[in-house]
């Protein structure tokens, strides 16, 4: 029994690690006043990037760094349409997904199916990783997993306690009185973007590095719409996130737990979108003004308009 | 020192817009002409492909008018919508909805009903079908204000779930040697083609005639005034009294309900029969975005727009056949296309200079 919750749990883990690393990236682009909806197809080429350099090179972490950069270059796109064209950012959003999605499937073409010899593996902590139970659950995960919860802190940190993080915040809730005060907002819109896409970036690397046998197209699954329903859920707050997205990873566990017992893969497979909706069902029975919103989210803003 | 100038342009010229289109289209063709060049694909090749495969032969260009028919009606529907700033992202699973139900109909009513009766039962099943589906979206985002770009996604994927399961279990054929398929639809039930080809001219009909209508309805009516001003200013409409509610629900009966239209057109005109997600919609409902998108949300528009992405559907199955290209193609295609027209949109807006000196 003991053997069996430690696996749950670890698994549960291990599944909200990409949801917790592409939400907390969403927050920073969405607190500057950016919706990216991009985030399924950044996912998707942080993945085949990050399988491809891996392949080749046989180091998985130069596939992660890989994939970051490819990341942030491909966010280039949704940066400068919506902050610099301040095009509509829900479609910009989708023309990345569809961008991101088709290059996966097209560069990862002639991998599917492939196994990887060497993979970012788990990587057991010194000592605290002896300790019963919370050793193996907590101590004994992928680097992945560190990376997701550090970076969730640090990001919190930075933008609750830094001036960086300030500048942020104020771009998404008053671009005009931030731009008075020698704030170059669109700057700082792309540098959130793009970090987002970082973000976006490394969760998808963990699908295809880390977590996956192989290459399969397709393999982010709507993980980055998740995402997306997430960063509402945890209230653009990074530590509120880590709370979502392993809640989120319980749910994809959770259909592998369930599948013996009789139930319909079919409809074990509808959960997470199914409690998707709950989720913002839950949100959207609150005040919607105590949710939190950045105030000028997906509001374009053009220098010097009055 | 040069420096950029930005500012709005006074008046929109409808010979400008199509300039800014054509260039944009244009554009995006070279990007996707370097895509292909990283790729190890040699770009005029491809493009040749893509042009004789679907324009080029009267097989093809029969072949791309069939496909255009499910991005006609889905695509207008969704200029709609648009228009009211409402992203259904959902048309997807919309014509599948309309699909499940158009089938059942067919299915339990066509032995004992001639054509004339069951066919148009079926459509009407259809848009039904598609209609609540998108009804579910507008209720959650006006009752408990959820983001309906995230709930039309996650209905898709639980749509498509709802019809595997269908197909596995309940609806599965007994006659299809164990194939995950429904019972083949009654004769009386399968729409007629046009000879020598696919295009189901019912469908086809009923497509081009919701389009004018919708046209007339969006520029000519009231109603189509208040989705306008919604879209354009919501606080403006909200003095003028316009019931956000009723219009946001009727407008996705309408998308909805055309997507479920689309649905029963490909299961009554191609298929025959329920299978999987993937091969019911080749992703009509996402490729109808940048339809709607090209069209500049006017549905008279999306007729061209339409035959336009379907000659690139249809092309893009001639190149996987020739070159070895993945169905992904399709996507990056799709993707910058409408990355670059929606530049061009900000060129059609704004007037940019390039101006020497200080910045003014």
């Amino acid at each position: 029994m003991e053997e069996i919750i430690i696996s749950v749990v670890q698994r549960t883990l291990v599944a909200g690690t990409p949801l917790l690393l592409g939400t907390v990236g969403e927050i920073i682009s969405e607190r500057s006043g950016i919706l990216n909806l991009g985030v399924e197809g950044v996912m998707a080429v942080g993945a085949v990037t990050a399988f491809i350099v891996t392949h080749h090179t046989g180091n998985p972490w130069l596939g992660l760094c890989a994939a970051i950069v490819a990341g942030m270059l491909i966010s280039i796109v949704h940066a400068f349409a919506s902050v610099s064209l301040q095009s509509n950012q829900v479609v910009s959003g989708l023309a990345l997904t569809m961008l991101g999605l088709g290059l996966a499937g097209l560069l990862g073409k002639p991998y599917v199916g492939k196994p990887l010899a060497i993979k970012i593996n788990a990587m057991p902590i010194p000592f605290l990783s002896d300790i019963p139970i919370v050793g193996p659950v907590l101590f004994n995960q992928s680097p992945f997993f560190y990376l997701a919860i550090l970076l969730a802190i640090g990001v919190w940190f930075m933008l609750e306690h830094t001036l960086l993080g300030i500048r942020i915040r104020s771009a998404g809730e008053n671009p005009k009185a931030t731009e008075t005060q020698g704030v170059n907002v669109s700057l700082i819109r792309y540098l959130s973007v793009l970090a987002a896409g970082g973000f976006s970036a490394m969760a998808g690397a963990h699908l295809s590095i880390s977590y996956s046998k192989s290459w399969i197209e397709g393999m982010t699954a709507g993980r980055g719409w998740i995402v997306i329903a997430l960063t509402i859920f945890a209230l653009w707050n990074p530590l509120r996130a880590v709370f979502g997205a392993f809640l989120f990873g319980g749910i994809f566990v959770l259909q592998y737990m369930l599948q013996p017992l009789g139930i319909s893969p079919n409809f074990l497979a509808m959960l997470p979108y199914l409690a998707t909706l709950l989720v913002l069902l839950v949100g959207g029975l609150r005040d919607s003004r105590r949710l939190n919103a950045p105030a000028m989210l997906a509001e374009p803003y053009r220098r010097g308009e009055r | 020192m040069l420096h950029v100038k930005v500012s709005d342009r006074e008046q929109i010229s409808a010979l400008g817009t199509f300039l800014t289109l054509v260039l944009a289209l244009a554009a995006g063709m070279v990007a996707i002409g370097l895509l292909f060049i990283i790729s190890g694909v040699n770009p005029f090749f491809a493009f040749k492909k893509i042009f004789s495969g679907s324009f080029g032969s009267l097989y093809g260009f029969k072949e791309t008018i069939t496909k255009a028919i499910p991005l006609i009606l889905i695509g207008g529907g969704l200029a709609v919508v648009f228009k009211a700033k409402f992203w259904n992202i959902g048309a997807e699973s919309q014509l599948l909805m309309g699909a499940i139900f158009g089938t059942w109909v067919g299915l339990n009513w066509g032995p004992s009903l001639p054509s004339p009766v069951i066919v148009p039962l079926m459509f009407l099943a259809g848009f039904l079908g598609g209609a609540l589906w998108g009804l579910i979206p507008a209720i959650l985002k006006l009752r408990f204000s959820i983001n309906e770009v995230i709930s039309t996604l996650m209905l898709n994927y639980i749509c498509a779930e709802f019809l595997t399961l269908l197909i596995v279990g309940p609806w599965k054929s007994p006659k299809k040697f164990g194939f995950p398929y429904t019972d083949d639809l009654p004769d009386s039930a399968i729409l007629s083609l046009l000879p020598g080809s696919r295009i189901h001219t019912a469908t086809l009909i009923v497509a081009v005639v919701a389009v004018v209508v919708l046209t007339i309805v969006i520029y000519k009516t009231r109603f189509g005034y208040e989705v306008r001003v919604i879209g354009e200013n919501p606080d403006a409409a909200k003095y003028a009294g316009i019931d956000f509610s009723r219009t946001t629900m009727l407008i996705m009966v309408i998308s909805g309900g055309m997507a479920g239209l689309a649905g029963v057109g490909e299961v009554a005109g191609i298929h025959h029969y329920l299978s999987y997600p993937d091969s019911i919609s080749s992703g009509y409902g996402f490729t109808a975005i940048i339809v709607a998108w090209l069209a500049k949300l006017n549905p008279i528009y999306v007729i061209f727009s339409a035959i336009f992405f379907a000659g690139i559907l249809v092309g893009g199955d001639a190149i996987q056949i020739s070159l070895g290209l993945p169905a992904a193609t399709v996507a990056v295609f799709n993707g910058t296309l409408l990355i670059f027209l929606i530049m061009g949109d900000f060129f059609t807006k704004n007037k940019v200079r390039i101006l020497a000196g200080e910045r003014g």
